[in-house]
């Protein structure tokens, strides 16, 4: 079918290439329209002016940080079970009923209702938490959340994550960062800026910065005991133990369950502190303020510890009802480490803490040495193919060359005008190319120069060569087009830049090689066929 | 200029025995290397680190082996002069999963006081990513080798598909003999030259096929024996010089490039050659082991023919109605 159909094709072609061959034809004006094209849209990459699309360099040429990235997604189900215990806590705190021996064990939440008349109360409370399961034992309650709600909050940090990452480094002030969900749970981050080691650790650390803030009660009957105090021993009365930020040796028992998260918190702002330090202002929002208020007023005298992941920053004493839901986290910040905690703490919390899967980090010296490597490669290449056939078909030679410099254009073109990123395997692909494409014309060379062998008058052996080069050049390509195509859905990263500019590459010396090469012979045939020297046109020894 | 002469026809056939045997020697010794002293996985597939360092003076490598050394994390790291005796690589298998602190810097510790180093690059491949990443190159030159086959079977006919795919089998086996003796690390740059390999050494393998068929075509001849030398002898310099101009740029690619593209353009370089040499001697004599028959061949197409005749007449009647 295909191959009837493409003869049919060629068919239709050879008579319409009969009829207008005289000067101009309908080729020459698509190659035209082919170099204008090529040219204009390749001069922004060349010029590398402010306007117009280009082809941006890959991160192995211009340098900096590609990271892919895993979500813990089991420690986003832990924190939402110790979010549904907080809620649980301040419901029954305001509801005034009392609930004893609250609990998380692992991915469960226990507790007991003392007051069977306010079973129904709680019940309905619990109803209205999305994906929770109920599991009643008279008034033992086991609280879990099904596999449905599991897989949306594993998916959820997933998406949430990316956004929270990509914020903070868009505030962070880096060039073009690129942060992108890959495959089902894998985040990819690209920062094209970085170009010292101190920039890529900040970026790293503001990336991996749990920024979990937590405003935590001090159980101040086992604050006491706080250093002798074993983990296991402090989860038995509910509680936690956690070290200061400035120093191990300072250590905290804290209520396990928080008295309210980061995930309250409307803004934070970097500011000074009476001594001048650095020191990190936050806004709760209307919910957290009210929180905050009624917990403070009825804490009097007790500590309130500021803990942002999982250290202490300040417990100070509550002296009385704080209101309007504002505070302030202190602990010897730098301005900079300011400036990424305020940041990071406005972008959000991670509601699971990522993992480095892949690194690549290039130095911007590496990619300089790595497109110097890759001109010197294409120039000689370049001379090399254009030489040889210069050498060995003379002016069909030039014919090719031109296809060949035009091929080039049009590949950034189109590289540009697609938004493609230039790798190093991208450049080889672009060198490789210079090879492949003109191929085409050796083989439609080869095909005139047989027919004129066999004695074919030399318009004819021309329109001949075409056609019968043709159907191997279609399936040539093709089969290299597939390959390529496979290439750059299978590939990753740079590998991808090489397919994308190898496939472009193959179609546009199609056009170039078959189509370009063909309207300048037919622009030409007039003078071609008044000379007898096949020398000079085709290198080879025959006077027809 | 012309480098063959003009109409001689090789007999390529004659010899095509002696061929299959050299062949078969290359893709025993590449499966025997395989074998024996087996692949190297680089980290791209392996997983782990490899750190580039360069000095403002010659590299003092045993200073940085001993300082490497002397943490437990990378008891096994390997140090090399990587292009010029400026610049090392180091490469271990450790990885961390840590994002603000990673091996990366760890090492960076270790080299204070070696020398003014500048670290050039990075890279860390995780256990998972580097399967992943093996798995996804094993599925790509299968998808590429088993589309190449559907594609050929559909334009030409079976036997040249199985052909065509034994040559590239050839190809991508002896290139990988190559490959291990020269021991180059297997990297996603060296995948990639593998699969642009599968997809240009096809061309001069299609070349040739295309001419054969051509050629049964526009003859009454049928013994395969001829047709072939015709062919191949026909084609041969377009096979040569389409090779030549793909070998020019490889090859600048194999001296310019830098040491970062070694792997690849290697591959290529080797590839490309022993594609045309597969093209021309291995190609189309493994026609007529298939038991490729041109009086067959010809009776096939006839029949199509003959079919496509007969629908064109049914529908001809059909729209006018007549069925």
């Amino acid at each position: 079918m295909m191959k009837a159909s493409l003869l049919k094709f060629h068919a239709t072609i050879f008579q319409r290439k009969s009829m207008s061959s005289g000067r101009l034809n309908y080729r020459l004006v698509i190659f035209f329209i082919a170099i204008i094209f090529g040219v204009g849209m390749s001069m922004p990459t060349f010029l590398q002016t402010e306007k117009g699309a280009k082809v941006s360099l890959g991160l192995d040429l211009q340098g900096g940080l590609h990271m892919l990235l895993g979500v813990k997604t089991e420690d986003a189900i832990q924190s939402k079970i110790k979010s549904i215990a907080s809620s649980i806590k301040f419901f029954a705190q305001r509801g005034d009923i009392i609930i004893d021996d609250l609990r998380i064990a692992e991915e469960k939440i226990t507790l007991t209702l003392l007051d069977k008349d306010e079973e129904k109360k709680l019940d309905a409370m619990l109803k209205e938490i999305n994906g929770l399961h109920v599991n009643k034992e008279a008034l033992s309650y086991t609280l879990t959340l099904d596999e449905k709600e599991k897989v949306l909050i594993k998916e959820y940090a997933i998406s949430q994550a990316v956004e929270t990452i990509r914020n903070r480094l868009d505030q962070f002030g880096l060039a073009e960062p690129n942060v992108a969900k890959q495959g089902e749970d894998k985040i990819l981050v690209e920062l094209p800026g970085i170009k010292t080691a101190e920039d890529e650790q900040r970026a790293r650390e503001l990336i991996a910065k749990a920024a979990h803030l937590q405003l935590m009660a001090v159980d101040e009957k086992k604050q006491d005991r706080a250093n002798s105090m074993s983990p296991s021993e402090a989860a038995q009365y509910g509680d936690v133990i956690m070290n200061d930020a400035k120093s191990d040796a300072i250590r905290y028992v804290l209520k396990e369950i928080p008295v309210l998260d980061g995930s309250m918190l409307s803004d934070a702002k970097v500011g000074f502190s009476d001594m001048q330090q650095p020191v990190i202002n936050f806004t709760l929002n209307s919910e957290g303020a009210k929180i905050f208020g009624d917990f403070t007023a009825n804490n009097i005298g007790n500590r309130l510890a500021i803990v942002l992941d999982n250290k202490v920053y300040s417990a100070p004493n509550i002296r009385e009802r704080i209101g309007g839901g504002s505070g302030q986290i202190s602990g010897g910040f730098s301005v900079k480490e300011a400036h990424d905690v305020a940041i990071a703490l406005r972008s959000g919390a991670l509601l699971a803490p990522v993992t480095l899967l892949e690194k690549r980090s290039i130095g911007p010296s590496l990619g300089a040495d790595s497109i110097q490597a890759s001109l010197i490669a294409l120039i000689s290449g370049f001379s090399l193919v254009v030489g040889f056939m210069l050498f060995y078909y003379r002016m069909a030679g030039v014919i090719a060359n031109i296809a060949l410099v035009v091929n080039l254009f049009l590949l950034i073109a189109i590289m540009a005008l697609f938004g493609a990123t230039l790798t190093l395997p991208g450049m080889a692909g672009i060198v490789l190319i210079i090879g492949i494409a003109v191929d085409a014309n050796v083989i439609i060379c080869e095909r005139i120069r047989e027919l004129l062998r066999a004695g074919v008058g030399v318009k004819q052996a021309i329109e001949k060569g075409y056609d019968n080069a043709m159907s191997a050049i279609v399936d040539s390509n093709l089969t290299s087009l597939i390959t390529a195509i496979i290439l750059y859905v299978y590939g990753t990263g740079p590998v991808k830049g090489f397919a994308v500019s190898l496939s472009i590459g193959i179609l546009v010396s199609m056009l170039t090689a078959i189509l370009g090469t063909h309207g300048i012979y037919q622009f030409i045939m007039p003078y071609i066929e008044k000379s007898k020297n096949m020398m000079f046109w085709f290198g080879m020894k025959r006077s027809h | 200029m012309e480098f063959f002469s003009k109409n001689k026809v090789y007999n390529f056939m004659d010899k095509s025995k002696f061929f299959i045997v050299v062949s078969l020697v290359l893709i025993l010794t590449s499966y025997g290397l395989l074998a024996t002293k087996g692949l190297s996985y680089g980290i791209d597939f392996a997983g782990g680190t490899l750190v580039q360092v360069k000095y403002d003076q010659q590299a003092p490598i045993d200073k940085v082996r001993e300082q490497i050394s002397s943490d437990k994390l990378f008891a096994n790291a390997l140090i090399t002069e990587f292009g010029s005796p400026d610049e090392i690589v180091i490469r271990f298998a450790t990885t961390t999963e840590g994002v603000s602190h990673d091996v990366g810097d760890k090492v960076r510790e270790l080299l204070k006081g070696t020398g003014n180093f500048d670290i050039r690059k990075v890279d860390m491949v995780g256990p998972k990513v580097g399967s992943e990443l093996r798995e996804k190159g094993l599925m790509s030159t299968l998808m590429c080798i088993l589309a190449i086959l559907v594609y050929i079977a559909f334009r030409f006919e079976w036997r040249f598909a199985v052909a065509s795919i034994l040559a590239l089998v050839h190809d991508v086996s002896i290139t990988l003999g190559a490959i291990i003796l020269f021991n180059i690390e297997i990297s996603l740059d060296v995948l990639a030259a593998m699969l642009t390999l599968i997809g240009y050494s096809i061309n001069d393998t299609i070349i040739i096929f295309d001419r054969i068929r051509e050629d049964i075509r526009a003859s009454k001849q049928v013994n395969l024996f001829d047709t072939i030398n015709h062919a191949v002898s026909q084609t041969l310099s377009r096979t040569t010089l389409t090779s030549l101009t793909v070998l020019f740029v490889v090859l600048t690619l194999f001296l310019f490039g830098g040491e970062i593209i070694h792997g690849f353009s290697f591959t290529l370089l080797f590839g490309v050659f022993i594609g045309t040499y597969s093209s021309i001697f291995i190609a189309a004599p493994l026609l007529k082991w298939l038991g490729f028959d041109i009086a067959e061949y010809k009776n096939k197409e006839a029949l199509k023919e003959k079919n496509k005749i007969e629908k064109a007449k049914m529908r001809a009647m059909y729209e006018k109605g007549t069925v």
